[in-house]
């Protein structure tokens, strides 16, 4: 038995966490989570602006971290279009205009188009689509974003845009809300954006970003919302201030926390039995 | 000569480009500097896409071992290519321009390329990012054994961090309540894990300067092949 | 500027029509009236007395209250000034009302005109000799502009008495006129009647900083400067010294010294070696860093004649590679050794290219693999690939997200500074070990501040520095090292 734990083939861990992950989603077990600090104030930033305030959002992600970033994208969303912010979405990877094309239209459209108070293009959200150059993009939207682009992502003028009326670029922001997949993104975004032009700024990132991020929060970002948990507490944030968001199809990081939870069981009972392992064959090796 | 250009590129721009930082009266040639690399980038696309066609062409033509990969990626380059520049789909998004069949996004929804995008290519690429939770925990049960005093560390804060995940964290005895496993990871995020990382980046920062300085000052020229 | 002004502009006549309806209404609500009197609705003879009044009044004093021959009047004591904290780009223009803009409905301001001469600068000596003696088609090429004064006009809708122009302009129009930032301009605001005549222009202030683009400074973030000054010049002090023959101890670092092993253990078993410079271009200097240590491990390689794979993401660091690798084959005096069909472009796509490699892995079966460059997400997978094809791994990254993944998977992991040392330690020239003594320093400084900064907390909480004058906190010692020293100053 030691001599087959020892030389576990891995396809038997593969297995174990691909029902670990499978499960929990098929049969829809979620986890609700208590919000930490830094989500909170993420929420309560975004609560407190004035409505109509104006705020970029840049979602700096593609299909690979999909799983993990589009139910916070959706969230950050949906809290600005129920306080009625304006929203100029863009992205700086070139993957990334699908999902800006997604949010706009299962969020902005989908949810919005059929309430009282529908919004508006190019007056309540606006697609600035995708900028090139990587980091480098980042001063130029925030100083003056004409300077690289003269036209939405649909072609028209921004000049013929009301939302466009008196806005330059970043600066012009009450907020910037950046998700972010990896390079260029949050990162970047507070030291060649928020930062030099003293924006607000608050951001959503992936597990691994974490810890990167930590630093920045409270001084630089507002808020900081990290992963699916962190998506998981902020819908339950927007669930408790707005309770027509409480039902589970609204709140889809609440649905995917159930899977990483056991993901995360399965994982320490693995790094157990690897030990046990471990402590075992050495006992063995001594009394040989 | 051949060495020499190419060094006095690289520092003359690096030099610039480190100045302008501090003097703003310079920006303006960082920026004309960046948008002569996003343009050298772009023309390099070319080269690539020269040097992709003609490794697997050679591929094939030589039936090397695996040359059908070579034929599929191919085939698959020259679908998507093509379907993107003729934009395949693509409908006129303003009524104004309906005479213009070429007018709307090549991106635009319903289009062939979008819908490669979206059914092939978005799946593809999350699934290769969902492999990163197979490989996590294949490395953690080989990689997190306790075979000395610094691997038993790393395996306790594992362990951790993985409870204060989990649901399962107050799982102690009310005797044991006054250990709170959240507490312990925001504990060990945020104070260890930081400082530890912000130690690791500032190493970082001076290894960059220095890298950057010995280049700058063409010390080094082993990314150029040396002076041989 | 001109959207933002024509949009003004259309705002502006709404609010006149808004404004001087009272007379349409006066008229509209006469017909109104007599219509339902015809009709039988309204019988009363006072009624219609005082209506037949109403409309006398209007028709016969409207155009003796504003005549039309009265020139319009313009505003009066215009102001400039600078809004503080925004580098010189902003400037709020304030004025007082014309005696014509009036809020009775009888305003005859149909909207403020705020107007900008770039006030040109004078010719120096030669300019003037320029301007003298060169053909014009010369002197327009190579001054054009120069003797010329811009001026921009912004207009704001009637009872406006204050505007901020940054609000209404892009860079890109200033662009367009050839405004130079920083140039003087005279500001004056002229009143615009509702019949489009123009009045006189207002007094005319003079303003001398006005700048299209922030940070007026010449040197911006001087305490940073400061720091690289001395950081970079110890490294070229160090670098110097260890040039005369000073000799500098360099600990070993066990990654770079195995590298011999797994090129050694590739040879035995026969097997190819694979070398990943990172996914990212030559603008980032792990890529370089990356490549430089390739230079060495090929340089081994082709000693051996082993062969070596490089898949690259970019084309730019296959040209580079493919560079690295010749010299390094010519080096070690095997120019044979070099096959540019082994160094090649896959894509620019991060799983792409991973899908690529990984599967080359399990056809090729590798003895060693280096991953040493900008990595993502892609480590553990590479990592765990080469682990499982049962390769000698050696990884290097400063990308700290990714570093744990290496650690758990690889043999051996440079951490960090280690990669940038690698060339260095590598090239065994004295100047490039000097300039690892140099960073030295830098390690030095960030140490002594600190503990410099944690002195100061501490003395902070213990003994706060207290209220001033007028009962407000005094800032925490720490703030000047926080907000001045390590935010640039």
């Amino acid at each position: 038995m030691l001599d087959f734990l020892n030389t576990l083939d891995r396809r038997w861990v593969f297995l174990a966490m691909g029902l670990a992950v499978a499960i929990p989603i098929l049969l829809g077990i979620g986890a609700t989570e208590q919000p930490t600090a830094q989500t909170q104030r993420m929420f309560d930033y975004i609560e407190a602006l004035p409505a109509g305030s104006r705020v970029l959002m840049a979602l700096d992600y593609d299909p690979s971290s999909e799983a993990e970033l589009t139910p916070m994208a959706y969230s950050f969303t949906r809290h600005c279009c129920l306080k009625r912010h304006k929203l100029y979405f863009l992205t700086l990877w070139p993957s990334g205009p699908p999902m800006l094309d997604k949010t706009i239209s299962k969020v902005v459209l989908g949810e919005f188009d059929s309430s009282g108070r529908p919004m508006k293009y190019g007056e309540d959200y606006l697609n600035l689509g995708y900028f090139p150059g990587e980091f480098g993009a980042v001063n130029p939207i925030c100083s003056n974003l004409r300077q690289s682009k003269s036209q939405d992502s649909k072609g028209i003028s921004l000049d013929a845009l009301p939302m466009m009326n008196g806005v330059n670029g970043g600066k012009d922001m009450q907020l910037i809300v950046n998700v972010s997949g990896g390079y260029p993104g949050a990162k970047e975004w507070v030291q060649y954006g928020s930062t030099p032009h003293n924006i607000p700024m608050g951001a959503g990132c992936t597990g691994v970003q974490a810890t990167q991020l930590f630093p920045y929060h409270p001084d630089q970002l507002v808020g900081l919302v990290a992963a699916i948990r962190g998506a998981a507490e902020y819908e339950a944030i927007l669930a408790k201030a707005y309770p027509q968001y409480n039902e589970l199809r609204w709140r889809d990081g609440t649905r995917r926390m159930g899977a990483q939870q056991w993901a995360h069981r399965l994982m320490i009972g693995l790094i157990l039995l690897g030990n046990a392992i471990h402590i075992a064959s050495r006992r063995g090796r001594g009394r040989r | 000569m051949q060495k020499t250009v190419p060094v006095v590129i690289a520092g003359s721009v690096g030099a610039l480009m480190a100045l302008a930082f501090f003097s703003p009266p310079l920006l303006w040639m960082r920026e004309k500097a960046e948008e002569w690399f996003t343009i050298l980038a772009a023309i390099a696309m070319l080269l690539g896409g020269t040097n992709l066609c003609v490794h697997h062409l050679r591929r094939i033509s030589d039936r090397e071992a695996g040359w059908g990969f070579s034929a599929v990626t191919l085939l698959t380059f020259v679908i998507t290519v093509g379907v993107g520049v003729l934009k395949v789909g693509v409908v006129p998004e303003s009524a104004r321009n309906l005479d213009r069949a070429w007018s709307g996004g090549y991106l635009q929804e319903g289009g062939a390329f979008w819908w490669m995008f979206q059914y092939v290519y978005s799946p593809m690429m999350s699934t290769m990012f969902a492999l990163l939770a197979f490989y996590v925990a294949s490395a953690a049960f080989r990689a997190f054994r306790a075979k000395n005093f610094e691997a038993a560390l790393l395996l306790v804060t594992a362990i951790i961090v993985l409870i204060g995940q989990t649901p399962d964290r107050d799982f102690l005895p009310e005797q044991l309540s006054f250990i709170r496993f959240e507490t312990l990871t925001e504990l060990c995020k945020k104070t260890f894990v930081t400082a530890g990382q912000r130690a690791i980046m500032i190493g970082i920062a001076l290894g960059v300067a220095a890298t950057s300085l010995r280049i700058l000052l063409g010390l080094d020229r082993s990314y150029l092949g040396g002076d041989e | 500027m001109w959207r933002s002004a024509i949009s003004i502009r259309h705002l502006a006549m709404r609010q006149t029509q808004t404004q001087h309806g009272a007379c349409d209404e006066a008229r509209t609500q006469y017909s109104v009236l007599s219509a339902r009197q015809s009709l039988g609705i309204v019988p009363c003879a006072a009624w219609r007395l005082l209506l037949l009044v109403a409309f006398i009044t209007l028709e016969l004093f409207e155009p003796t209250v504003v005549s039309a021959a009265d020139p319009i009047r313009p505003p009066s004591n215009v102001k400039v000034e600078e809004i503080p904290y925004r580098g010189g780009t902003s400037i709020k223009v304030s004025w007082d009302l014309s005696p014509d803009d009036t809020t009775d409905g009888d305003s005859r301001v149909e909207a403020y005109e705020i107007r900008f001469d770039q006030v040109p600068k004078p010719f120096s000596q030669i300019e003037s000799l320029a301007f003298r003696f060169l053909p014009g088609w010369i002197w327009n090429r190579v001054w054009r502009g120069r003797g010329s004064s811009f001026v921009m006009r912004l207009q704001t809708l009637p009872g406006a008495r204050s505007i901020e122009p940054s609000k209404y302009y892009d860079g890109s129009s200033f662009d367009g006129t050839g405004v130079d930032s920083g140039s003087t301009f005279r500001v004056s605001v002229v009143s615009i009647g509702t019949d489009k005549a123009r009045s006189a222009y207002s007094n005319a202030v003079t303003f001398p900083r006005f700048r299209t683009s922030p940070q007026t400074a010449p040197i911006d973030k001087s305490w940073f400067a400061l720091v690289v000054i001395l950081v970079c010049g110890t490294v070229i002090v160090c670098t110097e010294l260890a040039r005369r023959g000073k000799p500098f101890y360099v600990r070993p670092i066990a990654g770079l010294q195995a590298i011999e092993e797994a090129v050694g253990r590739a040879t035995e078993m026969g097997k190819p070696m694979l070398f990943v410079p990172g996914i990212q271009d030559m603008n980032e200097i792990d890529t370089v860093a990356g490549l430089t240590i390739l230079s060495s491990v090929a340089k081994t390689a082709a000693e051996y004649d082993t062969p070596i794979e490089v898949p690259t993401t970019r084309s730019l660091v296959m040209t580079a590679a493919r560079e690295a690798v010749q010299a390094a084959a010519l080096a070690a005096g095997r120019p044979d050794y070099y096959n540019e069909d082994r160094i090649y472009y896959v894509t620019d796509e991060q799983f792409g290219y991973v899908a690529h490699t990984c599967g080359w892995m399990y056809r090729e079966q590798p003895a060693a693999c280096f991953y040493l460059g900008k990595f993502y997400a892609e480590s553990l997978i590479l990592a765990e690939t080469g682990n499982a094809v049962g390769a000698i791994q050696i990884a290097g990254t400063a990308e700290t997200t990714q570093l744990p993944f290496f650690v758990a998977a690889c043999d051996y992991t440079l951490i960090g500074e280690e990669l940038f040392a690698a060339s260095a330690y590598l090239s065994g020239e004295p100047a490039q070990l000097g300039m690892l003594k140099g960073q030295d320093f830098g390690k030095l400084a960030a140490m002594v501040l600190v503990v410099i900064g944690c002195l100061l907390a501490t003395w902070d909480s213990i003994l706060p520095r207290g209220k001033d004058a007028q009962g407000k906190d005094l800032p925490p010692r720490t703030q000047f090292l926080r907000d001045e020293v390590l935010k640039g100053g």
